[in-house]
């Protein structure tokens, strides 16, 4: 008797669970959409990287200590990331809000980090428009930038849902693709640093 | 636990403290490797390239393995399917168009050959940009 009570709940349950799973592997699909996209800004940029045609390339631009900075607070927020996952399959609430909350700080800073080099660059006269190098430059880490932008929104989104609601199945799966979301992220970017910041400085 | 047919489980997000750790520690690693050695910069352009290059993949991996957790994905590997037909588009777009730009003398890389260098001042010449 007690069996057939439980028996609906847990069908229910794992209905859910599957539903749940094909929800996070179609993020996951439109991740490696993404990887496309970003590998088409890849290919424009090794093809458009030497056309400066005299005008200052990578080398006299960028500043590699600065960048490294960078590249520590973006891999460090990834590294934050996965601990406030570990936190919510512990149900810890309160850590999920801090670890998101240092994750959070860490991508302003990274953003923060970025415009300023942006606005340095097209202070000194190297926007976008002054050869196809820093064109192919500005469209793939600015798309890196737009991502990292949507990033933090939908973490602010979220984190006001946890605290409404808790760590309830809906937040549960919209932690684990903004915790995907934010891993590719610094997959992506360790590209930007080694293609476009370190072969540009070699 | 009932198992349907395409259980695609979020384990992708399931992790230990430790594979966090090791993960980040090995990043860590490997970001100051390449960067000490561009700012070192004491070998040859070629070779320094091609271990940078080698060194992104390899932090590529330890990411996946450590932070998204690939390897511990159950059975219908679909998420590693679809990563791989991803990298395959990826190698066919990066390696495709390097390829096909290299043999077209709009890339300017002063080799030997004297054509490209030649082609980027008729270029020059033709669309009438100031120098």
């Amino acid at each position: 008797m007690s069996n057939t009570a439980v028996q609906p709940v847990e069908t229910a349950q794992s209905m859910e669970h599957d539903n749940d799973s094909k929800t996070i592997f179609g993020f996951w699909v439109y991740l490696m959409t993404d990887c496309v996209v970003f590998a088409s800004l890849f290919a424009t940029f090794a093809v458009l990287r030497t056309s400066t045609f005299g005008d200052p390339s990578g080398n006299e631009l960028f500043s590699l200590p600065f960048v490294l900075v960078e590249t520590l607070i973006l891999l460090t927020s990834s590294f934050t990331c996965g601990l406030a996952m570990l936190a919510a399959h512990r149900k810890d609430q309160a850590k999920v809000i801090a670890w998101f909350g240092v994750t959070f700080l860490l991508g302003i800073a990274f953003l923060s980090l970025e415009l300023t080099e942006f606005s340095h660059l097209a202070h000194e006269g190297n926007s976008w428009t002054r050869s196809g190098f820093l064109s192919a430059f500005f469209t793939l880490v600015g798309t890196h930038g737009l991502h990292i932008t949507t990033g933090l929104l939908w973490m602010i989104v979220l984190l006001v849902q946890i605290a409404k609601r808790g760590l309830v199945t809906s937040t549960m799966r919209r932690l684990t693709m903004l915790s995907l979301f934010w891993h590719f992220l610094d997959i992506i970017w360790i590209f930007i640093f080694t293609i476009v910041y370190l072969v540009g400085a070699v | 636990m009932s198992k349907s047919s395409i259980d695609i489980k979020p384990e992708v997000g399931h992790g230990s403290f430790k594979s966090y750790v090791t993960g980040f520690g090995l990043s860590l690693v490997l970001t100051l490797l390449a960067y000490i050695l561009v700012v070192d910069g004491s070998r040859p352009a070629n070779t320094i390239i091609a271990a940078i290059i080698v060194l992104a993949v390899m932090q590529l991996f330890v990411q996946l393995y450590f932070f998204l957790h690939l390897a511990r994905e159950s059975k219908p590997r679909w998420n590693l399917t679809a990563l791989l037909f991803a990298a395959l588009v990826v190698g066919i777009v990066v390696i495709g168009s390097l390829w096909i730009m290299r043999n077209l003398n709009y890339s300017h890389q002063h080799g030997n050959d004297r054509s490209p260098s030649d082609a980027s001042r008729y270029i020059v010449e033709d669309e009438l940009i100031k120098n």
